[in-house]
């Protein structure tokens, strides 16, 4: 719940199912000191584009190790990754199958149908 | 549609789910167990970060009786006794179970530490240092569940509907999010073990996974509810500063461990004013404790955050390093220095006391369907003791395993295709898509949590909740047939949220409904409008779903002597 906006963040967001033919796409997200990434892909969700995929559960704790990506370059879990005024590039992870936008294949082997 | 059978179906895989699969798995049975999200990852067990209460007596002298007493004495008078003398009798036997198959509890001197938390008599909350607690006991059963050669794991699927004809369940469908692909599972018994519903506020400690799905299956299905309108706010969720990376419930084992006073907005103590005793300990119970944040903020002595300050700036940091080791610089990371300023603290959403109606094989009253865990309502009463959440999933989980297993074994697989309800109407609302301008799924529970935390949350009166169930209505009858719903079927959570929000509305209907019908004010439920307890209500209230209506009515409590306590 983003309750001071403290700015704008803009935040780069590499869409579709093609790890060769996606896209950016941008979205400005209303900023407040102390966010992360995931909290910015939620309110994206929510409020601008609710057909961006994104891989979470916990939200907040960094126990469920499912919302990793690669931001600015880096592999990070989103929960952990503070946002940042400015702009922010998020990619799905570079060596997993991409399911779409940022969901990769992260399933175990033995957990899928 | 894919099809697969098995003896028994587990839905959720937290701690509950596969303590299930494990029990039943070792009785011989085939099992499936499904997650929403990843096979023990989601839910709320990998999320605890605190304590498990159970009677061990390693750290002094102790008896499950005891432990018994603290919980009926906490619940305020609405106790199941029949299943709080389970979870009592039993978390010992499994806290060691447990610690055979791996987890390692925190120990000193040759036996496992306990401490004391609000509500307990003895000291008796075990742990995994440093607040690791969840992620420690999840590893120990994924690992568990990953050694036995009958239990298939399926991660990723979303249970939308229980199969059910002539009150017997015969399975479920579920919705796989990676392909969009419905799949249908036939089972000789199904447990719900798909935890609490605190997704349906606004502030909530919640995961994705808590929208109250098991709720809404299981009244579709024709099983009773009870006690749906006793949500537990957890009194000091973290709202400020910012804190990423770690669970909003921290602050409880910091209580535990060092105490920290809890001020007003004018750095006052004020427990004590609302007939709790603080005082720079830890003793006021969950209810109490939320109760007089709230009221100091309503009184306009709360924090800029609408909540409590919490205060731990007369403890050494050298103290908070030896309890808290590598957190405090986590903390830190974050911009929270405990010696130099106090965090903001207040009451959110955090664990469900209501829930299915079970008999003391966590059966319900719809042969083959089982529930266990979060899922199950009524051994903690109006209000739950810390600890006892993780133990029930433990007990719960291991009863409703055996039990499914033993009713699997006299029962038969019907393999034929059934109607599946709630499946075609979900696949209706996707083909037209909605309106351009019409919200999305993720809109409207958004909506929905709003609604539910200022009209249904801790402080409730009629005129409120009146208003909460005509939007409840209205959202289920002209939103949700109407709402924008993108075509596509990999990885849409538009689909997703559908179905979740279908099961959220659901639920949400039930808590407002009982909450409206409970006219007096106990344990977690407070009614503005009628401040007192009330001795003609202590009862438990059960829902059902009659012609397609919530029917509620009321039952005098199991108490731990009476003859056929349980079902009637």
């Amino acid at each position: 719940m983003i309750e001071r906006s403290a700015g704008t963040a803009l935040l780069r967001i590499r869409r579709g199912a093609s790890q060769r033919a996606g896209r950016f796409q941008e979205f400005n997200v209303a900023y407040e000191e102390g966010m992360s990434v995931l909290d910015a892909l939620r309110w994206i969700r929510t409020h601008l584009d609710s057909t961006l995929a994104i891989r979470y559960s916990c939200i907040n704790a960094n126990a469920c190790k499912t919302c990793m990506a690669r931001v600015n370059g880096k592999i990070e879990y989103t929960c952990l990754a503070k946002l940042t005024p400015g702009v922010t590039t998020v990619e799905p992870l570079p060596k997993r199958p991409l399911i779409r936008d940022l969901v990769t294949d992260t399933v175990p082997d033995e957990e899928k149908l | 549609m894919h099809q697969l059978s098995t003896d028994v179906l587990i839905v959720g895989a937290g701690g509950a789910g596969m303590y299930a699969a494990i029990t039943a798995a070792r009785a011989g049975t085939s099992v499936i167990l499904l997650d929403k999200s990843l096979v023990g990852r989601g839910g709320a067990t990998v999320m605890a970060q605190m304590t498990v209460a159970a009677a061990l007596g390693q750290q002094e002298a102790d008896a499950w009786t005891t432990h018994l007493e603290d919980t009926i004495n906490a619940g305020r008078g609405l106790c199941n006794e029949e299943l709080s003398v389970l979870l009592c009798r039993e978390a010992p036997a499994r806290i060691l179970e447990m610690e055979a198959w791996g987890t390692r509890w925190a120990r000193e001197n040759g036996h496992i530490k306990q401490e004391f938390a609000p509500g307990h008599s003895r000291k008796r909350c075990c742990y995994v240092d440093f607040l690791n607690t969840g992620p420690a006991v999840a590893a120990t059963l994924r690992r568990k569940v990953g050694e036995m050669q009958n239990v298939r794991r399926l991660s990723n699927i979303a249970v939308i509907e229980i199969l059910v004809q002539d009150r017997r369940a015969l399975g479920a469908v579920g919705l796989h999010v990676a392909d969009g692909e419905l799949v249908m599972f036939h089972a000789k018994a199904v447990i719900l073990a798909a935890g609490g519903l605190t997704k349906l506020f606004a502030r909530n400690s919640a995961s994705a996974n808590m929208g109250g799905e098991a709720y809404a299956l299981a009244l579709w299905a024709g099983a009773e509810l009870v006690d749906m309108e006793f949500v537990q706010f957890f009194p000091i969720g973290h709202l400020a500063p910012r804190l990423v990376g770690m669970d909003p419930i921290l602050w409880d084992p910091f209580r535990y461990k060092l105490g920290g006073k809890l001020l007003n907005g004018r750095f006052e103590e004020f427990v004590d004013r609302y007939g709790g005793a603080d005082f720079g300990k830890y003793t006021a119970m969950r209810d109490v404790a939320a109760y007089a944040i709230l009221k100091e903020v309503e009184a306009g002595r709360g924090t800029p955050h609408g909540g409590a300050y919490l205060d731990f700036r007369h403890i050494s940091e050298q103290q908070l390093r030896a309890a808290f080791g590598p957190v405090i610089d986590r903390l830190l990371a974050n911009g929270i220095d405990l010696t130099k300023a106090p965090v903001e603290v207040g009451p959110m959403a955090h664990y469900h006391m209501g829930g299915v109606r079970v008999n003391a094989d966590m059966a319900t009253r719809v042969s083959g369907l089982y529930a266990a865990g979060e899922a199950v309502g009524g051994a903690n009463g109006a209000n739950r003791l810390s600890g006892n959440a993780i133990s029930e999933a433990f007990v719960f989980g291991a009863r409703a395993g055996a039990a499914a297993a033993e009713y699997a074994r006299r029962a038969t697989l019907q393999r034929e295709m059934l109607p599946v309800r709630a499946a075609f109407e979900g696949l209706e609302a996707l083909s037209h898509g909605g309106a351009k301008d019409a919200p999305t799924p993720a809109a409207l529970q958004a909506e929905l949590q709003t609604l539910m935390w200022e009209q249904a949350g801790p402080f409730r009166t009629e005129e409120k909740l009146a208003a909460a169930l005509q939007r409840i209505k209205r959202m289920q009858l002209d939103d949700l047939p109407n709402l924008r719903l993108s075509q596509g079927n990999s990885f849409n959570l538009d689909v997703q949220d559908w179905f979740e929000l279908r099961a959220m509305l659901a639920t949400a209907e039930t808590v407002v409904t009982a909450a409206l019908a409970r006219r007096e004010s106990r344990g977690a439920h407070q009614r503005e409008d009628f401040p007192d307890a009330d001795e003609a209500l202590l009862k438990n209230q059960l829902l059902e779903l009659k012609s397609g209506r919530l029917v509620s009515r009321w039952l005098a409590p199991a108490r731990r002597h009476a003859k056929g306590a349980g079902h009637d």
